[in-house]
């Protein structure tokens, strides 16, 4: 990057400043003795050329939106449109969560992000035995295309695009989406939106699976080549490194273990006959902000490189849109203490600068009260308005990847890069992701990454503001949190009942019998699982019928 | 000597987030203690049959999905109806403070909240395995 008569004088320069650094230690040591990025990766005292010497801009950076896309996805990045503000919401009933968005659209959000509960996303309906205490508590409960018609009542489905945080039933999910539209006179075509759909981080670091790995991966390609022929905008897999993350990992392991996901699901859709240019272009990602400002930055930089090469060395795609990786940020919410709660504004406002520098599509901003309940309203609009205070009013958005050549970032750059490729390698070594999630591999790295974390802050090496520093006796009882009631659960479950009795239940049962006969063959299970969502079969009863064909997944226990 | 410390480490429910058991469990581990740790996607009933077979002294429970009213209950209740209510049950994870009452009034030994330090708890439990020990020997 530099001539070498640059070089050499920087050599000299440093002597100097060596030695400045060494009278300067006389008069007393540094604050540590060792510094690290939050993930741990080792600072020097400051960078300069010598440390990007080695980078070579028009091969490793590039322009913004030029392979291998360092710099970002698109040529003009925020100055044409900011990214997608996407607040992840979903409670209680279809009816509540139904008001929560018609608020945030009301309030500027741009996007819609939908939090199932955990028996909507275990593939159990609400009457289930297994989801007693839990209707309507992480996210909204949907049992049946009934739900989701309300659920999306009197919003714009051609306007207004949607992230749905489903994984292994997402095909049900899918379904119910495309049949609220057609209802609204809005054909399959003119809809955009993203649905999760990543099944190996679920047993990597989430837990929502259901079904093992190897009909679970059917699953994932039946939805691409169904979306890649009728929903050409929609966005059919979330490879998400933010769990893999909120479980303990580093921010090296979070792009390697997520890209290594990505390589696994790339491959079981060539192997079934899909092409890598044309479904390629509908992968998206999801990645978590943490704290540390300057490795985040360099982490979403590192992995658009990554990835890029990947798509085109790996695989020989020749098609630029896809090559690039497309992500969604949200704020790390391992970071929220519930400590001076208020604290959090601040920490978010960091982590939100990290995703927009690093060029982030799409973004979530926790809100102060997550790490004690699920929002309320007037957290979550603290939370949006930082996002926009960010994008109005910082000034950031105004020039592209306005970082790069900073010697520390793109240092950073580097090393996270080199980091993951290592993972990558053990990874192929092993015999693919799926191979090395049996074998509890990636597990085992973020568990021993977690409890480093948790030691760190325990012996007072890493520092949280209000918990293990600067802490002060507060009453929190006095809180105003949103509390989802037990009567949520019971209401629903009268509601599911007596949408039982209305339907056809003959149809019902004939569409389910196509769904267990398709799954014991190798038909694409999308519009068979469309035509059983048409007839009102519930979600548990499509699960259900495919658990009997699949069997369930066992987690291997890693400790 | 002292017979060591047992205690399961229980993920009752659907919830998936095991960051915080899996932490806790190794501290419990790394403090000499005995540790059985359910994995995910435990009922009440077959975590009240864990903490039986394994001659547990206590149960930690982790849940952060909000359903903690329901699952504390119906563990202590399932306990007693078991004649194991000596079994301590204690907790922590995304638990308002509240809610910290109702689970204590059902008999939970104590909730630990976010950010809490595991020696905290670990010097927490020490202490209330010593004292049923001590109660039960007289």
């Amino acid at each position: 990057m530099f001539e070498p008569k640059q070089l050499q004088e920087v050599a000299e320069g440093r002597k100097a400043y060596e030695a400045a650094v060494a009278k300067a230690l006389t008069k007393g040591p540094e604050r540590k003795e060792n510094f690290t990025t939050g993930g741990g990766i080792p600072l020097k005292r400051t960078y300069t050329p010598e440390d990007v010497d080695s980078v070579d801009y028009t091969k490793d950076l590039g322009f913004p939106g030029v392979y291998p896309f360092t710099r970002g996805v698109q040529p003009t990045m925020y100055r044409g449109r900011f990214w997608t503000m996407r607040q992840y919401a979903g409670f209680a009933t279809a009816e509540d969560s139904n008001k929560r968005y018609r608020y945030l659209l009301s309030q500027g959000t741009t996007g819609l992000s939908v939090a199932f509960d955990l028996p909507t996303q275990i593939g159990y309906d609400s009457d289930d035995p297994m989801a007693v205490g839990e209707c309507g508590k992480v996210g909204v409960a949907v049992d049946s295309l009934a739900d989701a018609e309300i659920l999306f009542g009197g919003i714009p489905l051609d306007k207004v695009s949607t992230s749905m945080t489903i994984n292994a039933p997402a095909s049900v999910l899918l379904s119910m989406y495309i049949a609220v539209a057609e209802k609204q006179g809005v054909p399959m075509k003119a809809l955009s939106g993203t649905i999760q759909n990543d099944i190996l981080k679920e047993y990597i670091a989430r837990g929502t699976y259901i079904f093992p790995p190897k009909p679970s991966m059917r699953l994932i390609t039946d939805i691409f080549k169904f979306c890649s022929e009728n929903i050409p905008k929609w966005n059919t897999i979330s490879i998400s490194g933010y769990h893999i993350r909120e479980a303990g990992s580093t921010a090296i392991q979070e792009v390697a273990f997520t890209l290594a996901d990505g390589i696994a699901y790339v491959e079981a859709a060539m192997k079934s006959g899909q092409d890598p240019n044309v479904f390629g272009k509908r992968l998206s990602f999801f990645f978590n902000a943490h704290n540390d400002f300057l490795e985040e930055v360099a982490k979403f930089r590192a992995a658009r490189k990554v990835w890029a090469r990947i798509m085109k060395e790996r695989f020989g795609v020749t098609e630029k849109s896809a090559q690039m990786l497309r992500f969604h940020t949200q704020t790390a919410g391992c970071t929220l203490t519930a400590q001076q709660a208020e604290n959090n504004i601040v920490r978010v406002a960091v982590q939100t600068m990290a995703a927009v520098c690093g060029g982030t599509q799409s973004l979530h901003t926790n809100s102060l009260d997550e790490a004690l309940a699920l929002p309320t309203d007037k957290s979550v609009r603290i939370a949006l308005r930082t996002q926009q205070i960010v994008a109005y009013e910082s000034g950031v958005t105004n020039v592209v990847d306005p970082l790069a050549g900073s010697y520390a970032i793109e240092a950073l750059t580097k090393q996270i890069e080199e980091g993951a490729w290592e993972y990558i390698k053990k990874i192929d070594e092993l015999g693919g992701m799926m191979t090395a999630i049996e074998k509890g591999y990636p597990q085992k790295h973020i568990q021993d990454a977690a409890y480093d974390y948790q030691k760190s802050i325990e012996s007072g090496d890493r520092t949280i503001v209000g918990v293990n520093k600067f802490h002060i006796d507060e009453d929190m009882s006095e809180r105003k949190l949103l509390k989802v009631d037990a009567s949520v659960g019971v209401n629903q479950i009268k509601k599911l009942r007596e949408m039982k009795e209305k339907r056809d239940n003959v149809r019902v049962k004939t569409t389910l019998d196509a769904i267990r006969e398709g799954a014991k063959g190798e038909v694409n299970l999308m519009p068979l699982i469309l035509d059983a969502v048409h007839a009102y079969a519930t979600e548990g009863e499509i699960c259900g019928v495919l658990r009997e064909v699949f069997g369930e997944y066992k987690e291997n226990v890693v400790l | 000597m002292d017979r060591k410390i047992r205690v399961v480490v229980a993920k009752p429910g659907l919830d998936g987030h095991d960051r915080g058991a899996k932490v806790i469990a190794r501290a419990f581990r790394d403090a000499g203690m005995e540790v059985i740790y359910t994995g995910l996607r435990q009922t009440p009933e077959q975590i009240v049959a864990t903490a039986i077979q394994e001659d547990a002294d206590a149960i930690g429970i982790s849940i952060l999905s909000g359903a903690h009213e329901y699952c504390f209950k119906t563990i202590i209740d399932l306990l007693k109806e078991k004649k194991a209510d000596d079994i301590i049950v204690f907790g922590g994870g995304v638990i308002p403070e509240t809610d910290y009452p109702t689970l204590l009034g059902f008999g939970a030994g104590a909730i630990f909240g976010p950010g809490t330090p595991t020696a905290e708890t670990i010097e927490w439990l020490e202490k209330a395995v010593a004292e049923k020990r001590e109660k039960e020997a007289k």
